[in-house]
C-alpha cells in the first residue's frame, strides 16, 4: 500500500512532461551500450592487440562430453574451447592411429561440439584410451575405464531401469511414510525430534548433492565455469523457491511437506543420474547389496517428508503424490544418466537440487523454531539436538553402504 | 520354483553381477514377480567392427588423410633415393674434393595429415639431405645457420676435435657460417646431427640426416666386387635398388614422448604409398635410427630375411639371415635382401615395437615383376 502512494503523490502532472524526459532517460541507458560497441569496434578494426602477438600457438582445450560404445565402435562428443577455432587432425585409440569421421567436419569454433566416430573393435570389460591430436600437435585424452555397450533408449531397457529407480527412490520413501501413524503418537517432544531429524538428514543431502554437482561441473567444458555455475544456480533456485514458498506466509503443513518432497526429489534425481552413469560407464558392478543400501539410505527421507504433516491429517492420495514427487525423479535420473548425457546438464540439475534442499532446511528449521517457541521451549533442546545428530548419523551410516 | 530372496542375497552379497542382474533380482523380489527380462545390451562381447563396419579402407588402424609434398617441399618416397653428392672437384694431390652447402632453417612441417610441427631443419627438410661420398674423399661441408637458435653439424665419422660440432668446435650462432673439413672415413652408413645442447631437443626437432661413405674398391682387393656394388654409379651398383630410411618420430606436445613415428618423417606414408620393388633386383637399405625419447627402434621385414652390416663398416655381414634388427639411437646399418624367389605382392615392413608401428612407423613394399 505504501508503494502506491509514493510516486503519484510527489509528482502530480508528471505525465504531461514525461515524453521528452523519458527520451533523455532512454538516451542515458543507450549511451553506455553505444560506448561499449564503439570500443569493441575500434579494438577489432585497429587490431593494435597484435603488438602482444608473440607468435605463440593458440590456446586449445577439448572436453569430452559423451562417450557411446556400440557395434559400430566408439563415438565421442567433444566440445572445443580454444582461443581460435580448433582443428582435430588425427585420433588414436590405445596409442594407435585410427581412422575416424568427424561430424560435422572442419574446424571447431569455441564452445562448438562435434562427434568423432571411430570404427574401433573395443573389448568388453577392458580399458581403452582415446586420444585426439590437433593441428598444433596438442593431445587430449579420454579414458574409457571399462568398455561396455552404452544402453540404448529403448523400451526393453526403460522398464527394468524404471523398476530399479522405483526401488531406490519411491519404495523407501513410502516405507518411511509408513512411520506416519507412529509419529502421530509421539506427542510434542517427539515431533520436535522428528523435525530436527529431518533437518539433519537434509543437511547431509545438501552436502552430498553439492559435492556431486561440483564433481559433474569439474567434468564440464571450462567455459561453463562449473563451480560458479553450480553456486549461482543453487543460489537462484534457493531464493526463487524461498520467495515463492513464502508468498502466502511461512510454509507449514502440506506446503512445507511438498517443498521437502521437491528438494528430496531433486536429490534423488542426482542419485539416479549417478546410478545411470555407473550403468553406462560400467564403472560399478551394482549388486543387490548396493541397491538395498540405497533403499535403506532413502527410508529416512520418507520420514522427513511427512514430519510437518503430523499435526494435520492428509488424505492417502496426498501421501502418494508426495512419494512420487520425492522418489520418481530417481527413475528419470537413471534413464538420463544411462544415456550418457553431457556433464554440465547433470551439474545444472543437481545445482537446482542444492538450492531446493537449502530452502527446505531453512523452512523446516523455521517451522521447528516456531513450534518450539510456541511450546515455550528453545529450539535447541536435548530432543532436537538428538534428532539432528540421529538424522545426520543415520544418513552417514547408510551412505557407507552405497559408496564404492 | 523361485529361490527365496535371503538365499539369493547370500549368494550375491558381493557387489558383482552387474546392475542388470540387480534389476532382475528386484523384479523377482516384487510380489507379482515378473520374470527377470533384462538382457545385457547389444554388442555383449564388445564391438567387432574391423570386419563389419569398415568401408573405406581394409585397415582402419591408420592416420586419416595424406600429407603430400606441396606444403613440406619434400616427399618421403623421393627421399629414399635422393643422394646429395656435393660439388665435385679435384685436389692438387689428385684426390676428390666434395663440397656440400647446408643451411640451418626453422620450418613448420606437416608430419601427419593436418598435424603441424615447428621443426628445425637442414636445408628445409627432415631428415636433412643424404650426404654421399666415397671412402677417402676430402669433404668440405659449408654450414650456414639461418635458424633462430645456435646449431652445428656433428658427423659420425673420423675427424679432428676442432670440427666436432660440439660447443666450441663448430657450434655457431644464427647468421654465422662454419666449414667442417675432413676425410670421408671410414666407409659405411653413418649420420650427422646437430650437437647443440640440449641435444635431445635439437635432435627431436629434426636436425639430423644420413651420411653414407661408399667403399673405394681399390682399397679392398679382397672383396672388390662387393665394394663395387656399394659404390654409387658403378654398373654393379645400378643392379641394386638402394633406399635410405631414417627412422624418426615427433613429440608434438613437448612432453618428451613421441606422438608420431615414421621412416623419413611422415607417419604411415609408406602404407599409403608403397615402395615399388623390382622383383628381380636385390634391395639395399641404408637404415639409420635417430629416434629420440624411446630407447630403441627396430626394423622388421615380412616374408623374407636379410643380411645386416652393422654401421655398414664391413663388407661381410655382421648378421646373416635375420628378419628383425634392433638399433639404439645413432646406430645404423645396411640391410641386403631380395624378393627374387618370392611371389610378387605387398610385403610389409615396420618397427617391431608395435606401438611405433601403430603410431606411423609401418610401410609396404610393392614387389612387382618389371618387364625388361
Amino acid at each position: 500500500m505504501i508503494e502506491i502512494i509514493r510516486p503519484q503523490a510527489q509528482m502530480p502532472g508528471a505525465a504531461s512532461n514525461a515524453q521528452p524526459r523519458s527520451y533523455t532517460k532512454l538516451l542515458w541507458f543507450v549511451l553506455p551500450l553505444l560506448a561499449l560497441v564503439v570500443a569493441a569496434a575500434w579494438l577489432v578494426a585497429s587490431d593494435w592487440l597484435k603488438v602482444f602477438d608473440t607468435g605463440a600457438p593458440p590456446v586449445e582445450k577439448l572436453t569430452f562430453e559423451r562417450v557411446i560404445l556400440d557395434g559400430q565402435g566408439i563415438h565421442l562428443k567433444v566440445r572445443a574451447g580454444g582461443s581460435e577455432p580448433m582443428m582435430i587432425a588425427q585420433v588414436t585409440v590405445d596409442e594407435a592411429f585410427w581412422s575416424f569421421r568427424q561430424e560435422p567436419p572442419g574446424p571447431l569454433d569455441r564452445m562448438s561440439t562435434a562427434w568423432l566416430h571411430i570404427p574401433y573393435s573395443w573389448v568388453l570389460g577392458e580399458k581403452h584410451d582415446v586420444g585426439v591430436l590437433t593441428k598444433t600437435g596438442l593431445t587430449f585424452k579420454k579414458e574409457i575405464e571399462v568398455a561396455i555397450a552404452t544402453p540404448q533408449a529403448q523400451v526393453g531397457q526403460l522398464v527394468p531401469q524404471a523398476l530399479l529407480g522405483a526401488f531406490v527412490g519411491v519404495v523407501p520413501v513410502i516405507i518411511g511414510m509408513l512411520f506416519y501413524p507412529a509419529m502421530r503418537s509421539l506427542g510434542r517432544q517427539g515431533l520436535d525430534f522428528v523435525l530436527a531429524l529431518t533437518v539433519g538428514l537434509l543437511a547431509f543431502l545438501f552436502v552430498g548433492t553439492l559435492k556431486d554437482a561440483l564433481a559433474f561441473a569439474a567434468q564440464a567444458a571450462p567455459a561453463f565455469q562449473g563451480t560458479a555455475m553450480v553456486l549461482v544456480v543453487a543460489a537462484i533456485a534457493f531464493l526463487t523457491l524461498f520467495v515463492v514458498g513464502r508468498r502466502h506466509g511461512t510454509p507449514t503443513g502440506l506446503t512445507l511437506a511438498t517443498y521437502i518432497a521437491l528438494g528430496i526429489g531433486l536429490h534423488n534425481l542426482g542419485e539416479g543420474l549417478a546410478i545411470g552413469a555407473a550403468f553406462a560407464a560400467g564403472v560399478a558392478g551394482l549388486g543387490v547389496f548396493l541397491v538395498l543400501g540405497f533403499t535403506l539410505h532413502n527410508v529416512t527421507e520418507g520420514i522427513g517428508i511427512v514430519a510437518p504433516l503430523v499435526v494435520s491429517r492428509p488424505s492417502l492420495p496426498t501421501f502418494a503424490g508426495l512419494a512420487i514427487l520425492a522418489g520418481a525423479p530417481a527413475i528419470l535420473g537413471i534413464w538420463l544418466g544411462s544415456l550418457s548425457y553431457s556433464p554440465h546438464w547433470s551439474a545444472l540439475a543437481l545445482a537446482i537440487g542444492v538450492g531446493a534442499i537449502l530452502q527446505v532446511i531453512v523452512e523446516v528449521g523455521a517451522y521447528l523454531f516456531r513450534i518450539a517457541s510456541e511450546g515455550g521451549a528453545t529450539w535447541l533442546s536435548s530432543g532436537t539436538l538428538g534428532g539432528l545428530i540421529v538424522g545426520f548419523v543415520v544418513m552417514y551410516a547408510t551412505a557407507m553402504l552405497v559408496k564404492i | 520354483m523361485r529361490t527365496p530372496i535371503w538365499q539369493r542375497l547370500s549368494r550375491r552379497r558381493v557387489l558383482s553381477g552387474g546392475i542388470v542382474a540387480a534389476g532382475g533380482a528386484i523384479v523377482g523380489a516384487l510380489p507379482n514377480g515378473r520374470p527377470a527380462v533384462a538382457q545385457p545390451p547389444d554388442a555383449s562381447h564388445g564391438a567387432n567392427v574391423a570386419t563389419t563396419a569398415t568401408h573405406a579402407s581394409a585397415n582402419p588402424m591408420i592416420t586419416v588423410g595424406d600429407v603430400g609434398s606441396a606444403k613440406n617441399g619434400f616427399d618421403p618416397t623421393a627421399m629414399l633415393t635422393d643422394w646429395e653428392t656435393g660439388t665435385v672437384s679435384q685436389l692438387p694431390d689428385g684426390r676428390t674434393l666434395r663440397t656440400f652447402e647446408i643451411e640451418g632453417q626453422d620450418k613448420e612441417i606437416e608430419i601427419a595429415s593436418g598435424v603441424l610441427f615447428p621443426a628445425w631443419t637442414y636445408n628445409g627438410r627432415v631428415p636433412g639431405p643424404t650426404l654421399r661420398a666415397t671412402e677417402g674423399d676430402h669433404l668440405r661441408v659449408v654450414f650456414r645457420n639461418r635458424a633462430s637458435h645456435p646449431h652445428s653439424m656433428h658427423f659420425h665419422g673420423i675427424h679432428a676435435a676442432r670440427i666436432d660440432g660440439v660447443p666450441g668446435a663448430g657450434l655457431i650462432e644464427p647468421g654465422q657460417e662454419f666449414v667442417y673439413e675432413f676425410d670421408a672415413l671410414p666407409f659405411g652408413c653413418h649420420l650427422y646431427h646437430c650437437h647443440a645442447l640440449p641435444l635431445r631437443r635439437h635432435i627431436s626437432k629434426g636436425m639430423y640426416g644420413a651420411f653414407i661413405v661408399d667403399p673405394d674398391p681399390a682399397r679392398h682387393p679382397e672383396s672388390v666386387a662387393v665394394a663395387q656394388s656399394r659404390l654409387l654409379g658403378t654398373a654393379e651398383n645400378k643392379e641394386w635398388q638402394e633406399l635410405v630410411m631414417v627412422m624418426n618420430g615427433f613429440d608434438t606436445n613437448f612432453d618428451r614422448k613421441n606422438e608420431t613415428y615414421a621412416v623419413n618423417t611422415i607417419a604411415h606414408h609408406f602404407m599409403k604409398h608403397p615402395i615399388r620393388i623390382d622383383h628381380d633386383r636385390p634391395v639395399r637399405i641404408y637404415l639409420v635410427n635417430v629416434l629420440e625419447f624411446d630407447l630403441i627402434n627396430s626394423f622388421h621385414l615380412h616374408g623374407n630375411f636379410f643380411d645386416y652390416y652393422d654401421h655398414g663398416t664391413t663388407l661381410i655381414p655382421t648378421l646373416t639371415t635375420v628378419d628383425t634388427v634392433m638399433q639404439c639411437q645413432a646406430q645404423r646399418g645396411i640391410l641386403e635382401f631380395t624378393y627374387r624367389k618370392h611371389e610378387t605382392g605387398a610385403y610389409m615392413f615396420h618397427a617391431h615395437q608395435s606401438e611405433f608401428a601403430e603410431l606411423g612407423w609401418m610401410g609396404m613394399f610393392d614387389v612387382v615383376a618389371v618387364a625388361s
